[in-house]
């Protein structure tokens, strides 16, 4: 990794964190509407990831999307545009939070329904393996509290059978919204469930992205060339609640605290300044930079318009199908564009 | 044209469009090395191969799921259901995957999957086998629903579900796969989804019918015209869109309709279509809308008690002479 | 810079929230991430952080209030700063008026969305009670769309359909039936009602019975015998399609009291009075073997049933008179005539006459001229008949009028003319209007 390399996944890291914790005082203002899960404290989880992916492997993540949105290559200003909803937002202000995008970057979003990408994400390997992409691999992102339902093992059965390049990967972060693995799930370490596939499985700790980088290139190329699903289980944690609202009575702040003090940030500071490879100015610099680019993002959603009325019939089909509207006559045509 | 059962014309529009583009394949149950519980792909395995006919473990969900995710990648998958009973399974990626991702990201992801699907009742499988739930899924947006009444618009209908880039839920019937009808050879013979069709005409009542229920209706129509009274009979084919247009255009003429479908008659096809001809065509009822459909019961396993409540031929041609007063 | 902290919105479907607690007090420093307040949702108590650094200056909630979500709750000043009250109130004002435009903002675009919400009123409360249907009638729309199109009244028709509703087939027989009798247009006569029938017992034959004459009768006698021999009366029928002129007549009564409705005959005398204008002969009389008087008012006279025999009203100037105003005289004078009240002033001066036995479902029948007249119009029923149009079959309105003119003063091509021009004026009857 070269110096510049270093102090962008630096600023990718706080790009993020600014984010987040300016997408929560916008969510307090009443400007982002619906729910809003945080990424705070996981960030060193999707940079990692993202920084050794290779352009033609896909990633696909649940609803606490905003890290990897932005870690795939989507420019912050279309994040927080499609967060107030605007008509720049990358879904065009008709996803929100959860279902951010950007096929051209390969990353498949953002879903709302626990567990539901999971099939989605094997089905995507499939697609490689079937049209000759051997050297394809589907990242697939999902909580510890998703590999408790049905299509956790639909999808990951499904992998093993079919031998699909799917790289599992499990961000533990102890709360499946309130509810601790152990109350949930049956086994205490989820990458035990890759065991009763079949699955190679590993687990790593989630707060240094430069151990996540390492670690994640190692399995990434094993799948690559193995052609097999491999399961990581990556143990990280969120700092804030599940979603703006959680009164979080499920933990105690000393817990909080303790977590914070791991902050990945923190972690790859001082990581680079223990290698001298940039100084606490040029850190500082980037800091401040990320600000700028956060603030501007800020700006630009502000002052992106609403999506007209007529967005609101806009790509319900790719065919030109006539819409209902309100169940009279029909005065509307999908574009499909 | 050739004279050929729906079973062929489904195998037959399956075949042609694998054969047609690479892209296409099929997954489901028993599909490949069994050749399908209804013999529909029979044969398919050992011409197109594994890689192409999908033999997956029963879990529903990742049928479709995993097609869901091949389609976004480019492929136009046709997941099989063994039953649409086992639909609910899938529910999710149905309803609200298939149907809502293009919608959702602004349109950046293409869905043009085909998921089949057979329903309806008559053949003493039990309540949880036997259910045509198709009115559930014509409810959302986003999602086609098609279900053919005749081996015709079974091949056109399925061809064109395959090409257009919008996800399908094809809804075939045990039943009728047996029943016989002309159908044309050409390759490229494609019938328009989102069209109803008038399968019979007639000035003197308007019978509105889809899947088993267009034989049914066509029979009753028979016996009324040996009353003296001429119906028509217009096969919706699609459930979603829903086209109106030759329904209310005959209901202007006929001033009376029945609607008959095989599912249950709360919440169902008939309570769609009657509201909207009281909608579009208020000032030309002269009865109010027949709707004839299954008896609010779950099916039951002995064969007389199943065909009582399944609709009839017979109460098809009650419903006429009702809407008629004759 | 004086910053406002607002009521934050804590959960997706949070509204307002409960002030529990102060933390930090009027004049706290406060750091950011600091804890200032607890606020109970309907969820949970909450402790909200600042997202500034500075002085707590101004609490503008109370312990114990709700707000809403964006309410003012706090002034934070830089440290150091000691903003005025104006300051803080300009402040407050100022985030006053924003959530207030938010909301208009939010309401405008519903309403454009929802441009085809509103249900018709008028439909929705026309809503049948519990028992009856609206008017005590039942039937289907189509029957009732029919009803009206063709001037029938529900009540009088039977229902075929169930607990009587009358459907399609039960106006189509009832127009059959209406057909057969010939009376299409319902009685609305200048002109008595049908007397009842007497009744009579089998076995008893009544003897001959010598009723002596009214000099009304008398009067009628002679006179009608003088003209019809004396008059070379000569005939002409023409069948007039009255369509357009009974579509007008029911939209006009539609604006008219239920005693100002204009009949069909008001037409008629209208339409005769402007066509008598051009064709002068026929508004004329003999005045001696060699010269015709030609009349400079139009007076039309209408024949009136009364008892006894009948009388002959007269609206004069008939051709200036809005087709309202002739109504209205008619009318009265009719009534008056029946009466007996009538003046001699209202039957005296006509030009002309027309005798209409069209509510006693006659077809045609030919009048005899009054004399000094030199023509008379008999006008038969408007009835709806099987007509040709474009070579093909087809129900129209019809009336059959029977011009009987005397040969000394017009002839036949001159009469054929005016019932030609007669025509005009009652198929196209907004001509009536000018």
């Amino acid at each position: 990794m070269e110096k510049k390399d270093y102090l962008e996944l630096y600023q990718e890291m706080v790009i993020i964190r600014l984010v987040e914790e300016r997408s929560a005082e916008l969510y307090q203002q009443g400007k982002i509407g619906g729910f809003l899960h945080l990424y705070i404290g996981q960030e060193a989880v999707c940079c990692g990831i993202t920084s050794v992916r290779q352009p033609q492997d896909r990633i696909i993540t649940a609803y606490r999307d905003h890290g990897w949105a932005l870690s795939a290559g989507i420019d912050p200003k279309n994040v927080m545009a499609e967060l107030l909803g605007k008509q720049d937002g990358c879904s065009k202000g008709k996803g929100g939070s959860m279902h951010m995008a950007d096929t051209e970057k390969n990353f498949w979003g953002g879903h709302a329904i626990v567990g539901a990408h999971i099939p989605i994400a094997a089905g995507m390997a499939l697609g490689d393996v079937y049209q000759g992409n051997d050297d394809a691999v589907t990242i697939c992102m999902f909580g510890e509290g998703a590999t408790n339902i049905g299509f956790f093992h639909e999808g990951l059965n499904l992998s093993k059978v079919w031998h699909l390049p799917v790289l599992w990967v499990c961000e533990n972060n102890i709360y499946g919204m309130g509810t601790t693995m152990e109350r949930a799930s049956a086994v205490s370490e989820i990458r035990q469930k890759a065991e009763g596939y079949g699955m190679p499985n590993d687990r790593i700790e989630g707060m240094d992205v430069m151990k996540i980088r390492e670690e994640v290139s190692r399995v990434l190329e094993k799948v690559r060339k193995d052609g097999g699903p491999h399961l990581l289980e990556v143990m990280t944690y969120r700092y804030r609640g599940h979603s703006m609202g959680d009164p979080e009575r499920y933990r105690d702040k000393e817990e909080v605290k303790k977590w914070e003090e791991v902050d990945p940030i923190g972690i790859l500071r001082k990581h680079i300044l223990h290698e001298e490879v940039a100084t606490e100015a040029e850190l500082d610099e980037q800091d401040q930079e990320a600000e700028r680019i956060v603030d501007e993002a800020v700006e630009f959603a502000e002052s992106s318009p609403n999506p007209a009325n007529e967005a609101l019939f806009e790509n319900i089909y790719v065919e030109p199908t006539p819409i209902e509207y309100r169940g009279y006559a029909m005065e509307h045509e999908s574009e499909g564009r | 044209m050739s004279r050929m059962t729906m079973r062929e014309a489904v195998s037959k529009a399956l075949w042609e469009e694998m054969e047609r583009d690479e892209k296409v394949f099929i997954q489901g149950e028993e599909v490949g090395i069994w050749g399908g519980t209804y013999a529909v792909t029979k044969g398919f395995y050992d011409h197109f191969g594994e890689k192409r006919v999908r033999d997956t473990p029963i879990a529903e969900a990742a049928i479709v799921g995993s097609a869901i995710g091949a389609a976004l990648t480019g492929l136009r998958p046709i997941a099989e259901l063994m039953t649409i009973n086992f639909a609910f399974v899938a529910m999710d990626h149905i309803v609200n995957e298939a149907a809502k991702l293009h919608y959702m990201f602004g349109g950046q992801f293409k869905l043009p999957l085909v998921i089949r699907a057979v329903s309806g009742g008559g053949r003493q499988l039990g309540a949880t086998h036997s259910q045509t739930p198709d009115a559930i899924f014509a409810h959302f947006p986003g999602l086609k629903v098609v279900s053919p009444g005749t081996p015709a618009d079974a091949k056109g209908l399925l061809k064109s579900a395959i090409r257009i880039d919008d996800p399908v839920l094809f809804i075939e019937n045990a039943t009728l796969y047996q029943t016989k009808g002309e159908v044309p050879d050409d390759k490229d013979y494609l019938e328009p989804i989102g069209k109803s069709k008038v399968q019979r005409e007639g000035d003197d009542v308007t019978i509105v019918a889809y899947s088993k229920m267009v034989p049914a209706a066509l029979e009753a129509a028979d016996m009324l015209a040996e009353d003296g009274i001429e119906a028509e009979v217009v096969d919706l084919r699609s459930l979603r869109p829903l086209d109106m247009e030759p329904i209310i255009k005959s209901f202007k003429r006929t001033n009376r309709a029945v609607v008959a479908e095989e599912g249950w008659r709360s919440y169902g096809v008939g309570s769609e279509v009657s509201a909207r001809i009281y909608e579009l065509a208020f000032d030309y009822v002269d009865a109010p809308v027949k709707r004839v459909a299954q008896a609010e019961v779950p099916l039951p396993y002995n064969a007389e008690l199943e065909q009582l409540a399944l609709p009839q031929t017979e109460d098809i041609y009650h419903a006429a002479k009702e809407v008629i007063y004759g | 810079m004086a910053e406002l902290v607002t009521m934050p919105k804590l959960g997706f479907d949070m509204a307002e929230g409960t002030l529990v607690r102060w933390v930090k007090v009027e004049g706290d420093t406060v750091e950011k991430g600091d804890v200032i307040a607890e606020i109970e949702t309907d969820k949970a108590t909450v402790e909200v952080e600042s997202s500034h650094s500075g002085v707590m200056v101004r609490h503008l909630a109370e312990e114990g209030t709700a707000l809403p979500v964006n309410s003012p709750i706090a002034v934070l000043a830089e440290k150091g700063e000691e903003p005025s009250e104006d300051e803080i109130n300009a402040l407050v004002e100022e985030a006053g008026g924003e959530p207030q435009k938010k909301d208009e903002e939010k309401k405008e675009r519903k309403e454009t969305v929802d441009k085809e919400e509103k249900p018709e009123p008028a439909a929705n409360e026309k809503e049948e009670p519990e028992v009856e249907p609206a008017g005590g009638v039942r039937s289907s729309p189509l029957a009732r769309r029919m009803a009206e199109e063709h001037d029938v009244r529900l009540e009088k028709v039977e229902g075929s359909g169930p607990q009587g509703r009358v459907v399609k087939k039960d106006i189509e027989t009832f127009l059959d039936s209406m057909r057969e009798e010939g009376r299409v247009e319902e009685a609305e006569a200048v002109g008595k009602a049908m007397q009842p029938l007497t009744a009579f017992s089998v076995g008893e034959v009544p003897e001959d019975e010598v009723v002596e004459m009214s000099r009304l009768r008398q009067a009628i006698g002679r006179r009608m015998q003088d003209s019809n021999q004396n008059s070379p009366h000569f005939y002409l029928t023409r069948t007039f399609k009255t369509g357009e002129m009974m579509r007008l007549r029911k939209e006009l009564n539609q604006l008219l009291p239920e005693s100002e409705k204009l009949s069909v005959n008001d037409f008629i005398l209208k339409a005769s009075a402007l066509a008598l204008r051009q064709y002068p002969n026929l508004n004329a009389s003999l005045e001696d073997d060699q010269h015709i008087r030609r009349h400079g008012h139009v007076n039309i006279g209408v024949a009136v049933a009364i008892e006894g025999g009948l009388m002959t009203v007269v609206c004069k100037d008939a051709d200036q008179k809005p087709i309202r105003l002739i109504a209205q005289e008619v009318r009265e004078m009719a009534t008056n005539a029946r009466e007996g009240k009538v003046r001699s002033d209202d039957i005296e001066g006509s030009t002309f006459s027309i005798s209409n036995l069209g509510m006693y479902a006659i077809d045609d029948f030919t009048a005899i001229i009054n004399p000094p007249e030199s023509s008379i119009l008999a006008v038969g029923a408007v009835q709806n008949v099987p007509v040709v149009e474009e070579g093909e079959l087809a129900v129209g309105s019809r009336m059959k009028a029977t011009l009987s003119a005397d040969h000394r003063v017009t002839d036949g091509a001159e009469a054929a003319e005016f019932m030609g021009v007669l025509a005009n004026y009652l198929e196209e009857p907004l001509r009536l209007m000018l």
